[in-house]
């Protein structure tokens, strides 16, 4: 998908270049073409309609074309893949912290398989940072308070720039990184090596430990709702409203309880704000969201040494 | 679109002392006056229009946490301070009509009036400022809490942090007005005092309509805030 | 006509007419009150030249080891503030427009002098509120003030820097203000609003922008001050508000702004391409709608600055599609002004030097707008050196250079001497040449990847080169700014005294001597003729002075 924004901007850059070379050439013909002789006087010229909607019309068609090609390509890139590989991002003063979802955290370092697509959902635990990697050609700013998404498809094994885009403070030229890329036996072997804890089993525990199984119950309905199969499904509130269960909504839910009831229930859930960090959140929405969609689990059908929720 | 007649040479001698020598007539002076005054209450609009899109957002996002902060205000002493802003309103239309037809001693009569009135306004105010600082009603403090649970839900609690999200554009939006109505009455004690030595009448009377202008402006303000903030959700 | 003479023998004029300090500070003549705001913006100016050049000179180096990370955070800031606030805002309407609004369409003075007086006041005041913030150790908020960092995080003197916005905001208004009443009740008989200049056009669109933007920005720092002084909650995540609330609010303004800062550049280039083409513009009409164009249509794409910021797609859509809907009538003015040279018959003084500058970089300023409205590729390189370079050259490529046109154009004017030409070609050209050198190469480094307000980039050295091209052209354009500062000021005691037209140009301040009466006509004028109406006089055939 970089081809593509490095396409757009090749044409963007010719059709720049013309325009200016044009400008240019004009101004400096006319300058000296048209330089002061004695005798000859300047020709007094009131304007021309047809000119002026001729070079209005035509250059907004060209926009129009740079809009059109541009938006395309933005569109696929804030739509995520449905199947995508998915990569917990907490960006903090002045440093980015990973948390795969086979368990695997690393700092300032994300190692990715070559070949398939990956999600990044991403907060903040400050002010606001931006998840920036030139070579894949994409930006998105990390946000405090929610999550905010980034994908992109690596093609080709290498270590990539990983910087801050959006000035956060002291360290912000610090808080840089890399995206390694690398081909996928090489992979495999850098993620077998360490026995850790999916992210959803994290999650897992984390659901029993807190008591949010009193009440949301897998096999029958309990105080809360159930929320086998919940993800990206919409839900009915009990103002009418329905919202698509996404992972903000999964963490509002647990931050801000009463902010969307569900309808019939009672808003009986106590708020977690403050008593869980943004990393057991993470674990926590990455367990919600694996419930009841073994088949596409994403990251399980690497060989993993843990055994899946 | 208005053009003046030819002016004469700076320094002569006007009908009128109030005429300032860069303007042709008086005609001319008065209606740049009017524009200018008119085109400070748009930028007041606008001013304004920051904090009532900021508020515009939260209410639509935390509704039932507002409806609940809003019934913690005094109804009564709004509704009243609604009163008396118009009532003063009313007054300072008063004291521009006895300008143009004469009345010349009503004129500060009517001014003092709207003062009154005017200082009315604040002290009610004040009170219930003080009323939302015995509540804990006043946001960044420490003790702040606002008892109570969203309308309609006995089980669910407010939300302290919309909460005083919503205290937080109250006092900014009432406070900015009520600075605005300070500014306003020493406004009006300067036309007063003007007004009290003779200065206007059926010829000039500017300064009056202008500064009425935006005493009525600061009056529609309080006319859309006080619904905004004090009636949400309310029922009889 | 009789003119006034004083005892000295000297003909009167607004400098001359009365002396001491007081004179000055209590002036209510706008043109006294031009060369008063004169002296502030150049002090900014300088001030934030000199932050600049310490950037650039730390950026020659991917190490961060001429300043500490902190200081550097503050010097783009401060940069930012001072070179947007004090120096590009309130610049051509303040010090050119001030000056020459009222001559232009045949009144006094504006129509509220003292209001005039105020502007200026609030201009100070705002100005020492910025000096005290830069002497109390500076703010580093970024010059955009996004929250919660500038309300939760920061402990430098962001309240005070936010006062300083503030209050220069009021002058601003006011000046608006006064514009729009000025142009609306005190045109002088005869100077319809088809025969104004565009110059006075470009104000009038630059003031209601002026007016309505002003008051949005003024109440999101407001918001931002008090935040911070009392704890609350309107932008802070962590207590239920939104920091993209605080984007809207401040892009509502600041997008509209670069149109403020612009559009007064635009009028002094239609002026002066007119004059040294000795041609009418071609398509006033369009000029002069395209001048209006900007100004609404620049109120509806502030969101733009905000595509990677977390807001809808459709939204980013929405913003995307109206951002090239304003990019249209930029291109026909560059068109009309390239049409204006057709057929004229030009001549290369110093004012026509600028404008040539102008037209070109302006013309690449906006064409790279059309990347970042480009929402593909705009992700790509919002927040990168791409961004700095684009509106580098419009705001310094554009702006400053259609100022320093405007100062040269005008200089007789104001002040009665003519500038030394020849140095005031050399500097010209060194500010092109110093100018195209420091941001060409930022585009490159934009699309490289290299992220704004990096003050270390040793994780990446092949950075270098590009930064190092990029400082060696800031030495130059320091050069070429500073040339103009002297020249002026050598001018005003050894410089020639100026005809009351030196350019044989058009429009009524050149109908008047140099320089002005402070009531600047004798009689008030009665306009029978076009504006540009060079034909006319050309057909007097008086002389254009050549250069010394």
């Amino acid at each position: 998908m970089a081809n593509n924004v490095d396409a757009l901007y090749i044409f963007l850059l010719v059709v720049s270049a013309l325009m200016s070379v044009l400008i240019f050439t004009m101004v400096i013909f006319f300058a000296v073409r048209y330089r002061k002789k004695a005798g000859v006087r300047a020709e007094q010229i009131d304007g021309s309609h047809a000119l002026e909607i001729t070079w209005s019309l035509i250059p907004f068609c060209v926009f129009m074309v740079f809009f059109v090609w541009g938006a395309a390509i933005y569109f696929k890139e804030r739509r995520p893949p449905q199947n995508s590989a998915e990569v917990y991002t907490v960006a903090k003063q002045w440093m980015w912290k990973f948390e795969h979802m086979e368990g695997q955290r690393e700092i300032n370092e994300l190692h990715v398989p070559v070949g398939r697509d990956v999600k990044m959902i991403m907060t903040s635990q400050d002010v606001i940072h931006s998840f920036y990697v030139p070579a894949f050609r994409i930006k998105q700013d990390v946000l405090p308070g929610r999550y905010t998404v980034a994908w992109f498809h690596p093609t080709k094994a290498g270590t990539y720039h990983l910087f801050c885009a959006e000035y956060c403070g002291t360290m912000h030229s610090g808080m840089v990184g890399s995206v390694v890329v690398m081909e996928p036996k090489d992979y495999q072997a850098w993620m077998g090596g360490g026995g850790n804890q999916p992210l959803a089993v994290t999650g897992e525990k984390l659901f029993a430990e807190l008591g949010c199984a009193t009440c949301h119950k897998t096999d029958t309905q309990g105080r809360g709702p159930n929320l086998v199969a919940l993800f990206n499904k919409p839900v009915l509130l009990e103002d009418g409203r329905t919202v698509v269960a996404d992972e903000n909504y999964l963490r509002e839910s647990i931050l801000q309880p009463t902010a969307k009831i569900v309808n019939g229930f009672k808003p009986v859930m106590p708020t977690f704000q403050g008593q869980i960090s943004d990393e057991q959140l993470n674990a926590l929405v990455a367990y919600v969201k694996s419930l009841g969609q073994q088949s596409n689990a994403p990251a399980h059908n690497v060989a993993a040494a843990t055994p899946q929720p | 679109m208005h053009t003046s007649p030819p002016a004469t040479v700076e320094g002569e001698a006007h009908e009128n002392p109030a005429l300032l020598h860069h303007f042709a007539t008086e005609e001319q002076q008065k209606n740049a006056a009017s524009l200018g005054m008119w085109i400070f209450l748009i930028t007041e609009i606008m001013f304004f229009g920051g904090m009532f899109c900021a508020y515009l957002v939260y209410r639509y996002s935390y509704f039932g946490d507002f409806a609940a902060a809003s019934s913690s205000l005094d109804l009564k002493l709004g509704t009243i301070n609604t009163i008396v802003l118009i009532g003063s309103s009313l007054t300072v239309a008063m004291a521009v009509r006895c300008a143009q037809v004469g009345k010349q001693k009503a004129i500060a009569v009517y001014l003092l009036l709207t003062i009154i009135l005017g200082v009315a306004f604040l002290g009610i105010k004040a009170i219930e400022y003080k009323q939302k600082f015995d509540e804990h009603h006043v946001p960044g403090l420490a003790n702040f809490h606002l008892e109570g649970h969203v309308p309609r839900h006995a089980d669910v609690p407010v939300n302290q942090n919309h909460a005083q999200i919503y205290f937080s554009l109250y006092f900014a939006m009432t406070g900015m007005h009520a600075l605005h109505m300070i500014i306003g009455v020493g406004l009006f004690a300067y036309l007063t005092y003007k007004a009290y030595k003779g200065r206007y009448g059926p010829g000039y009377y500017t300064p009056l309509e202008n500064g009425g202008l935006y005493w009525h402006f600061v009056d529609i303000v309080w006319i859309y805030l006080f619904p905004l903030l004090y009636l949400i959700d309310r029922h009889p | 006509m009789a003119t006034a003479v004083l005892e000295s023998g000297e003909r009167e004029t607004y400098l001359n007419r009365e002396y001491g300090i007081k004179s000055w500070l209590l002036t209510v003549d706008h043109k006294r009150i031009a060369l008063l705001y004169l002296m502030g913006i150049t002090f900014f100016f300088f001030i934030g030249g000199f932050f600049a050049l310490l950037i650039r000179l730390e950026l020659l180096t991917p190490a961060g080891d001429l300043v500490q990370a902190d200081t550097y955070n503050k010097l783009f800031t401060m940069h930012g503030q001072v070179m947007v606030f004090f120096f590009l805002i309130p610049a051509v309407p303040a010090v050119l427009g001030n000056f020459l609004i009222p001559i232009m369409i045949g009144a006094k003075d504006l129509a509220f002098p003292r209001i005039n007086l105020l502007s200026w006041y609030l201009y100070i005041i705002g100005g020492m509120l910025m000096v005290y913030t830069i002497l109390a150790g500076g703010v580093d908020t970024g010059w955009t003030f996004y929250t919660p960092l500038s309300t939760e995080f920061l402990k430098t003197n962001v309240t005070t820097a936010a006062l300083a916005v503030f209050v220069s905001g009021f002058s601003s208004i006011l000046t608006g203000l006064n514009f729009i009443v000025t142009i609306h009740r005190m045109r002088a008989p005869g100077m319809t609003w088809n025969r104004l200049p565009l110059f006075v056009w470009a104000h009038y669109a630059t003031s209601i922008i002026q007016v309505l933007g002003t008051p949005v920005v003024a109440i999101a720092i407001v918001l931002v001050a008090l935040e911070r002084l009392f704890h609350l909650g309107i932008f802070n995540p962590t207590l239920g508000g939104d920091p993209l609330l605080f984007q809207h609010l401040f892009w509502f303004y600041s997008h509209p702004a670069v149109y403020i800062m612009i559009l007064p550049g635009m009028g002094i280039v239609s002026e002066i391409v007119c004059c040294f083409s000795r041609k009418r513009v071609f398509g006033y009409k369009a000029m002069a709608l395209a001048l209006l164009g900007i100004a609404v249509v620049g109120f509806l794409v502030w969101a733009h600055h905000m595509f990677v910021a977390g807001i809808s797609l459709y939204a980013a859509l929405i913003f995307s599609f109206l951002s090239y809907f304003v990019a249209v009538p930029s291109a026909i003015k560059v068109f009309n002004w390239t049409s204006t040279m057709y057929k004229g018959s030009i001549t290369y003084q110093t004012p026509m030097l600028y404008a040539f500058g102008f037209v070109g970089l302006f013309t690449i300023g906006g064409l790279t707008g059309l990347f970042l409205a480009c929402l593909g590729v705009d992700v790509h390189v919002t927040d990168t050196y791409f961004v700095v370079a684009h509106f580098h050259y419009i705001m310094v490529g554009g702006m400053v250079m259609a100022y320093l046109g405007g100062m040269h154009f005008w200089w007789p004017k104001i002040s009665g001497r003519l500038y030394p030409e020849g140095w005031g070609r050399l500097a010209a050209l060194l500010v092109f040449v110093g100018f195209n050198l420091t941001f060409f190469p930022q585009f490159i480094l934009g699309y490289m990847g290299m992220p704004r307000r990096y003050w270390d980039y040793s994780h990446s050295p092949e950075f270098q080169i590009l930064n190092v091209l990029s400082t060696a052209g800031a030495t130059i354009l320091a050069v070429g700014y500073l040339l103009p500062m002297i020249y002026f000021l050598w001018s005003m005691r050894y410089g020639k005294p100026a005809p009351d037209n030196p350019w044989n140009a058009a429009g009524l301040e050149w109908t008047i001597p140099s320089p002005p009466t402070t009531f600047n006509f004798e009689e008030q004028p009665v306009v029978t003729w076009e504006a540009y109406n060079y034909d006319e006089l050309d057909q007097r055939r008086e002389e254009v002075p050549v250069a010394h």
